[in-house]
C-alpha cells in the first residue's frame, strides 16, 4: 500500500458539522487529507490548520514592479530617449505620469497574484483533478483521509471518528 | 458560521437547496436553446451584420463616411465610446465594491453583471480603433512601441493615451476575475456532463477540485482583485472625463467631470443591469435567485447615482455663471435653450427627473416599471454624452464656423454593429456559461433557505 491511493471519505451535508467535524478529528489524532466543497467554507482553513495565504504579498511585489516599470519606463522615454516640451511643461511631469503608472501597477499585480494562484493551486487547462467523490461540486462536503498517512490507527477506528463526527456517509476511494 | 436575520429578507427565496441551485443554474447550460433565445439571438447577428457593412465602409472609406465636419470633430463616435464604458462600470462595481462592503446581495448578480462589463467595454474599445481610420497601425499610436522614428514615443502627457492604459488594464483585470469566478462553477458542470462537453468544461475549470486549499487562496485572490478594481474602477471614467476636463473647450474644462462622470456611468450601468437580468430571471426562471429585493437594491443605487448626476449638472450651471466666463456661461445656455434644446431636455427628463420615481416603493418594486425606467435612463445617459459633446463643440469661437451635426448612415450602423456585437456576445454567455455564480449562492443559502438550516 502507498501513500496518496487508499482513503476514508467521510460525506458531510452541513457546513457547521462539518467545522467542528475537523477540530474533533483533529484532536482524535486523525490526520485529513484535504476537504473538498462545493462552495468556500469561512473557517475551515483555520480549523484545519493551514497558514495564511501568502498571494497578498505576490501581489504587493507583483504591483511594486508594475510601479518601477512604469516610472522607468516613462522617464527614459519622455526625458532621456527623447525629450519633446509638450505644452511647456518640464519633460519629467511626475503628476502627469501617475495615470499610467496607477495603471500598470494594477494590471502586474493582479495578473501576477492570479498567475502565482494557478501555479500554487495546480490549475490549467489541461489538468486531471483527482476527484474523490463526484457530489464534491454539488452539494456534499468531502473530507478524505489517508489511510498510509494514519497506519498508525485502525481503519475501523477511523469510521468510528467519522461517523460520530456527524458524517453523513463513510466510503473507501482508490486511486489506481 | 452562518448568521440568520429575522429582520432582512432572504436573499434566495423557494425554500432551495445546494442541489436545486446546481440543478437550476445548470440547466440551461445542459439544455437545448430555447425559441426565445434562438429569436434573440437571430436578432443581434442580423443587427452584427447589418452593422458590420457600415463598419467595412468607415474602413475602406475612411472616417469621412461619419457626420463629422470641421467644427464638430468629434460626435457619435466619442459618444458611443463614453456611453459603452460607462455601462461596462456597473460589474466590476458590483462584484469588486460590494464584495468589500459584504453586500451579499451581490452573490446572485454579479456573474451576469460582470459578464456585461466585459462586453461592454469591447464595445467601447470599438470606437477609438476605428476612429484612428487606419487601426492596423494603431499600436503605433497608442502603445509605447519602438518605431522607425528611433523611436519617437507616444505622449505620456496625454489623457488620451492614459485612457489606452486604463481601458485595457479594466478589460483584462475584469476578464480575470470574472474568469477566475467562473473555474468553480465550470467545475460543477464539469462532473454533471458527459462526453464531449465534459472534455470542454473540463478544460475551461482548469482542473479544479474545491480543496480547502485551493479555496482559500481562491478567496485570498478574490479580496486582493476586488481591492484592486475598486480603485481602478473610479479610475477608468475619471480618465475618461480628462479626455473633456484638460482641454479648453467651454463646457468641457470643469473640475466637477471626475465624480460627475463615475456617478453617471454607475447610473447607466446599473440600469443595464436591471434590462438584462428581468429579461434573463424571466426566460431563465431564475426568478427564485435575482428576487424584488435585488431589483429593488439596484434601483436604489439608480436613485442614488441618479441624484449625484442631477446635482452635478446644476452645479456646471451654477459654476459657469459664477465663474464669470463668458464663453462657459454661452456654452451652458446654449445647451439649454439653444438649437440642440431637445437633446438637453431629454437627458433632462431621463436622467433628473425619471430616476427619482424610484422613491415611491410601488415603483422600485414593480418590474414593468423598472425595466421601462432602465431603459429610460440608458436613453438619457446616451443624450448627455452627446450634450456635452456636440453642444460644446458646433458653436465654435468663431460664430463663421458655427454648424450643426448631422448623422450619417455609417455613424447610426457602426453603433448598431455594436449592439449587435453586445447583445451576441451576451446571449452566448447567458446559453453556454452558469449565469449565475453557483458556489457564491450556495454559500450565502445556509443563512437565507430555510430547508438548508438545521
Amino acid at each position: 500500500m502507498e501513500r496518496d491511493k487508499n482513503f476514508v471519505l467521510g460525506i458531510y451535508d452541513d457546513e457547521d458539522v462539518l467545522l467542528n467535524a475537523v477540530t474533533q478529528i483533529r484532536q482524535s489524532g486523525v490526520k485529513i487529507h484535504e476537504v473538498f466543497s462545493p462552495y468556500p467554507v469561512h473557517g475551515l482553513e483555520h480549523n484545519l490548520g493551514y497558514r495564511r495565504s501568502r498571494l497578498p504579498i505576490a501581489a504587493f511585489l507583483f504591483g511594486l514592479l508594475g510601479t518601477t516599470l512604469a516610472l522607468t519606463m516613462q522617464f527614459y522615454m519622455m526625458k532621456f530617449d527623447w525629450p519633446m516640451i509638450i505644452g511647456g511643461k518640464d519633460h519629467a511631469s511626475f503628476p502627469a505620469f501617475i495615470p499610467v503608472t496607477f495603471e500598470l501597477t494594477v494590471l502586474l499585480a493582479a495578473f501576477g497574484m492570479v498567475g502565482v494562484f494557478m501555479v500554487s493551486s495546480n490549475l490549467k487547462p489541461w489538468g486531471q483533478p483527482r476527484i474523490f467523490d463526484i457530489r464534491s461540486t454539488d452539494d456534499k462536503h468531502v473530507m478524505a483521509i489517508d489511510l498510509v498517512n494514519n497506519s498508525h490507527l485502525e481503519r475501523e477506528r477511523i469510521v468510528e471518528v467519522l461517523k460520530a463526527s456527524g458524517a453523513t456517509e463513510v466510503n473507501n476511494k482508490s486511486f489506481e | 458560521m452562518q448568521v440568520t436575520s429575522s429582520v432582512r429578507e432572504p436573499l434566495v427565496t423557494g425554500g432551495k437547496t445546494y442541489k436545486d441551485v446546481t440543478s437550476d443554474v445548470s440547466r440551461q447550460v445542459e439544455g437545448k436553446p430555447t425559441v426565445g433565445w434562438l429569436l434573440g439571438m437571430a436578432v443581434s447577428l442580423g443587427a452584427l451584420l447589418l452593422g458590420s457593412i457600415a463598419l467595412v465602409a468607415t474602413l475602406w472609406e475612411g472616417i469621412g463616411m461619419w457626420g463629422l465636419n470641421k467644427t464638430v470633430g468629434w460626435a457619435w463616435d466619442i459618444t458611443n465610446f463614453v456611453w459603452w464604458v460607462g455601462i461596462g462600470h456597473a460589474g466590476t462595481l458590483i462584484s469588486a465594491v460590494l464584495l468589500l462592503f459584504r453586500q451579499k446581495w451581490r452573490t446572485s448578480i454579479n456573474r451576469a453583471a460582470e459578464a456585461m462589463t466585459i462586453f461592454a467595454v469591447i464595445c467601447a474599445a470599438m470606437f477609438p480603433v476605428i476612429h484612428m481610420g487606419r487601426p492596423w497601425l494603431g499600436a503605433y499610436w497608442a502603445l509605447p512601441l519602438p518605431n522607425t522614428f528611433g523611436s519617437l514615443w507616444v505622449n505620456f502627457n496625454s489623457p488620451l493615451l492614459w485612457d489606452v492604459f486604463a481601458i485595457s488594464t479594466y478589460f483584462s483585470v475584469s476578464l480575470v476575475f470574472w474568469y477566475i469566478g467562473l473555474i468553480p462553477d465550470f467545475a460543477t458542470i464539469r462532473d454533471r456532463a458527459t462526453g464531449i462537453r465534459k472534455t470542454i468544461y473540463g478544460a475551461l475549470s482548469f482542473g479544479w477540485d474545491g480543496a480547502a486549499k485551493t479555496w482559500m487562496r481562491y478567496e485570498a485572490v478574490s479580496l486582493i482583485l476586488a481591492g484592486l478594481a475598486t480603485p481602478l474602477v473610479l479610475s477608468v471614467h475619471t480618465i475618461v472625463s480628462f479626455d473633456f476636463a484638460t482641454s479648453v473647450i467651454p463646457g468641457w474644462h470643469t473640475t466637477i467631470f471626475p465624480p460627475y462622470f463615475v456617478a453617471g456611468a454607475i447610473f447607466s450601468g446599473f440600469a443595464m443591469v436591471l434590462t438584462l437580468m428581468i429579461i434573463t430571471r424571466k426566460v431563465f426562471k431564475l426568478e427564485d435567485y435575482i428576487t424584488i429585493v435585488h431589483i429593488e437594491l439596484m434601483n436604489i443605487v439608480i436613485i442614488i447615482t441618479g441624484s449625484i448626476v442631477g446635482i452635478a449638472y446644476i452645479t456646471e450651471f451654477f459654476i459657469a455663471w459664477y465663474s464669470g466666463v463668458e464663453a462657459e456661461q454661452y456654452a451652458f445656455v446654449n445647451r439649454m435653450f439653444g438649437p440642440y434644446w431637445w437633446a438637453y431636455w431629454s437627458m433632462m427628463t431621463c436622467n433628473v427627473i425619471s430616476p427619482q420615481l424610484f422613491w415611491f416603493k410601488k415603483i422600485r418594486t414593480s418590474i414593468v416599471a423598472t425595466f421601462i425606467l432602465s431603459i429610460v435612463v440608458n436613453i438619457g445617459m446616451w443624450f448627455e454624452r452627446f450634450v456635452i459633446i456636440v453642444t460644446s463643440l458646433h458653436r465654435d469661437f468663431l460664430p463663421s464656423s458655427w454648424v450643426m451635426f448631422y448623422p450619417t448612415l455609417s455613424d447610426v450602423g457602426v453603433y448598431l454593429f455594436t449592439f449587435g456585437l453586445f447583445f451576441t456576445c451576451f446571449l452566448l454567455f447567458a446559453k453556454f456559461f452558469p449565469v449565475i455564480n453557483m458556489a457564491e449562492v450556495k454559500s450565502v443559502l445556509k443563512s437565507s433557505s430555510e430547508k438548508v438550516k438545521r
